[in-house]
């Protein structure tokens, strides 16, 4: 184990993966010169040289497609975003390229490549900056996405996500890149995808949840103990495919459940959640199901107003009460 | 193989694609293939003439009115005619249709129906090729059409900056489904797109197939030799209508008689029987008709794909979920 940040354990996924196998290559707007926007990744340039480490001019659309062509001959490139809100002009690669290819050629092709960077709010960056963008992704069949919450998941999942034969939609976080972790030194730690994790163990409510706001979610259970409310919390890391049994073990332990992640009410990752829980575990259930997301408007630059619309700890803390009967 | 033998071949090939398209419009009238349906009538000697300025193992990538490039570069027509028909014999196992003709071990890398869309991947393969240090090219098809859509010019934007050894090839065949190049571009010298991004640049109207592969090859030859990428602009005309359910009330019959008039396909049957190879003619006329007519049959006697192919389509490996 080393402690590393979460930009150094998403750096050593890229850096071991390379050394492995020489198809794995990166490209994105300043991952090379300028050592990454967010730094993660410092060095590499230097280590694995221009070839590998590829600066593109700011065009989305046709640095995914070319990323994804050359999936389709053979190399397994990792294509960096800046921020996963400019994926929206490279969406039509995305979704009708590297999630298409498979399928319309009837199973020819296979497109093995990554997609990466930060996802949902920084810190004040506005409407446009401020994305949750999963719920766009995880619609997709034909791509994985997963959203690491911890250092080591960060590592584990990435290397998977490198060495799958498929799209991989890897989501990261900006307000997570200096978290601090234990991360496993194995070259060969890896994160299988489809298994969530408890966070923190508990009986009375589960409270489900990925990347950074599994922190919060964190934090809300330990106010909700001081109330004798013990929370269980789930990180899901992956999600899709989903981790249902996970899910369905702890709600039949504790028949309550609140969804919290970012990203607006309508639809999305915690209303299909939503829709697997009732169907599946209707009987187990003691109370309505309650989502914690972020409030449905365009995100408000103002600190104040920013922090009002993004799930906060009390907030949840709030609608685990709810479940509970315990307002 | 020689000039001679080459021209019967190219002959047989751009014959192939018409009878194979007319037949397929007779099987669409019937109602045997469904969905859109696209012909590439009159634009043969485009695909037919790149396809001889490359070798087999040169990466082809094009636009949704693919039976053309596919059967030049070596599907068979039970592959391309099962797949029209939907069946589980086609060449994308009747997951694709008309737009989507897939066939990895030809290196045609599609048939794509969101224009412009698979311009980047064409630039995406050259890439693979330079990054390997191999020689192989990657020639990506479009229309004038996609002229004015992003995803083409970031790919000459990249392909050019990265000298990635990548042939655009814009078949103008003058209509943008049914708008008229002077209705959709403010620069009809599509050819000088290129300037912008400093690549190399040609333009030529399709009428002789060898002017095709010999043009075209001039590209090819200076992407092998690591010079980058090139934007030919080929004029070329369309038969029908953009697709089946097209009337083409916006031209001319005049219009369309005068282009067929210089048909590249009886352009050069006509200079083979100056030749003196009808009989060749005659030969590869035949076993054309007998191709498509047993394509017919087998399309026609193929079954259905089953729903256990949709699984491990969408996925490699287990289903995410």
């Amino acid at each position: 184990m080393t402690e590393m940040r979460f930009r150094e354990a998403v750096r050593t996924a890229i850096a071991e993966e390379m050394e492995r196998d020489a198809s794995v290559l990166i490209m994105g707007e300043e991952v090379a010169q300028y050592q990454g926007a967010y730094k993660v990744t410092e060095g590499l340039l230097d280590r694995f040289g221009e070839k590998r480490v590829i600066d593109t001019p700011i065009a989305e659309a046709g640095f995914a497609g070319i990323g994804i062509g050359a999936a389709m001959v053979g190399l397994r490139p990792i294509v960096e975003f800046m921020t996963w809100n400019f994926s929206a002009v490279a969406f039509d690669q995305i979704l009708n390229n590297a999630a298409k290819l498979r399928q319309m050629s009837g199973g020819q092709l296979e497109v093995p490549i990554v997609f990466r960077g930060p996802n949902a709010s920084a810190r004040q960056v506005g409407s446009q900056h401020s994305h949750a963008m999963e719920h766009f992704y995880t619609h997709i069949p034909g791509v994985k996405v997963v959203a690491p919450a911890t250092c080591a998941d960060a590592k584990g999942l990435l290397k998977t996500a490198i060495r799958d034969d498929n799209p991989v939609i890897y989501l990261e976080s900006e307000t997570l890149y200096s978290l601090k972790g234990d991360v496993p030194d194995d070259e060969d730690f890896t994160v299988p995808f489809g298994l969530g994790r408890v966070a923190r163990e508990g009986s009375d409510v589960t409270i489900i949840s990925y990347s950074r706001i599994v922190h919060v979610a964190l934090e809300a259970a330990e106010t909700l103990a001081k109330e004798g409310i013990e929370a269980e919390v789930i990180d899901l890391r992956s999600l899709r495919p989903l981790d249902e049994d996970l899910i369905l073990q702890s709600i039949a332990k504790t028949h309550r459940a609140v969804i919290a992640y970012e990203g607006w009410p309508y639809g999305g990752v915690g209303a299909e959640i939503v829709d697997r829980i009732q169907r599946m575990a209707f009987d187990e259930l003691d109370a309505p199901i309650l989502r914690v997301t972020t409030l449905d408007y365009p995100m408000p630059y103002s600190a104040a107003l920013e922090q009002h619309c993004i799930p906060q700890a009390p907030r949840i803390v709030e609608a685990a009460k709810k479940v509970s009967y315990r307002e | 193989m020689n000039e001679r033998d080459l021209a019967i071949e190219m002959y047989r090939q751009m014959k192939l694609i018409r009878r194979f398209e007319e037949e397929s419009a007779r099987a669409y009238s019937m109602g045997k293939i469904g969905g859109f349906l696209h012909l590439y009538i009159g634009q043969e000697s485009v695909a037919v003439g790149a396809n001889a300025a490359i070798r087999p193992d040169d990466y082809t990538i094009t636009t949704y009115r693919d039976h053309g490039l596919a059967l030049a570069r070596g599907m068979t027509s039970r592959a391309a005619m099962a797949e029209l028909f939907g069946k589980e014999t086609g060449c994308s196992r009747g997951l694709g249709g008309s737009m989507h003709f897939f066939d990895a071990e030809h290196h045609m890398y599609g048939g794509h129906g969101i224009v412009g869309g698979h311009m980047p991947l064409a630039a995406g393969m050259a890439f693979a090729s330079k990054y390997r240090g191999e020689d192989r090219v990657a020639l990506g098809f479009y229309g004038e059409g996609a002229s004015s859509i992003g995803a083409t010019h970031e790919a000459m934007s990249l392909a050019a900056l990265w000298k990635l050894p990548c042939i655009f090839i814009c078949e103008n065949n003058e209509y943008a489904m049914g708008t008229s190049l002077e209705r959709s571009l403010s620069l009809t010298d599509i050819s000088r797109k290129a300037d912008a991004y400093g690549m190399a640049k040609d333009r030529f109207v399709a009428d002789d197939v060898f002017m095709v592969r010999d043009r075209i090859g001039a590209a090819v030859k200076r992407a092998r030799a690591g010079e980058g990428p090139t934007l030919i602009e080929v004029r070329t005309y369309r038969y029908r209508g953009h697709s089946m359910s097209d009337p083409a009330k916006y031209r001319t019959k005049d219009e369309v008689d005068d282009a067929k008039q210089r048909d590249a396909l009886y352009r050069l049957q006509h200079q083979l029987e100056e030749d003196g190879a009808t009989a060749e003619i005659e030969k590869a006329d035949a076993a054309v008709e007998e191709e498509v007519q047993d394509a017919i049959k087998f399309a026609d006697e193929s079954a259905d794909p089953g729903p256990d192919l949709l699984a491990p389509t969408t996925y490699k490996g287990e289903f995410a979920r």
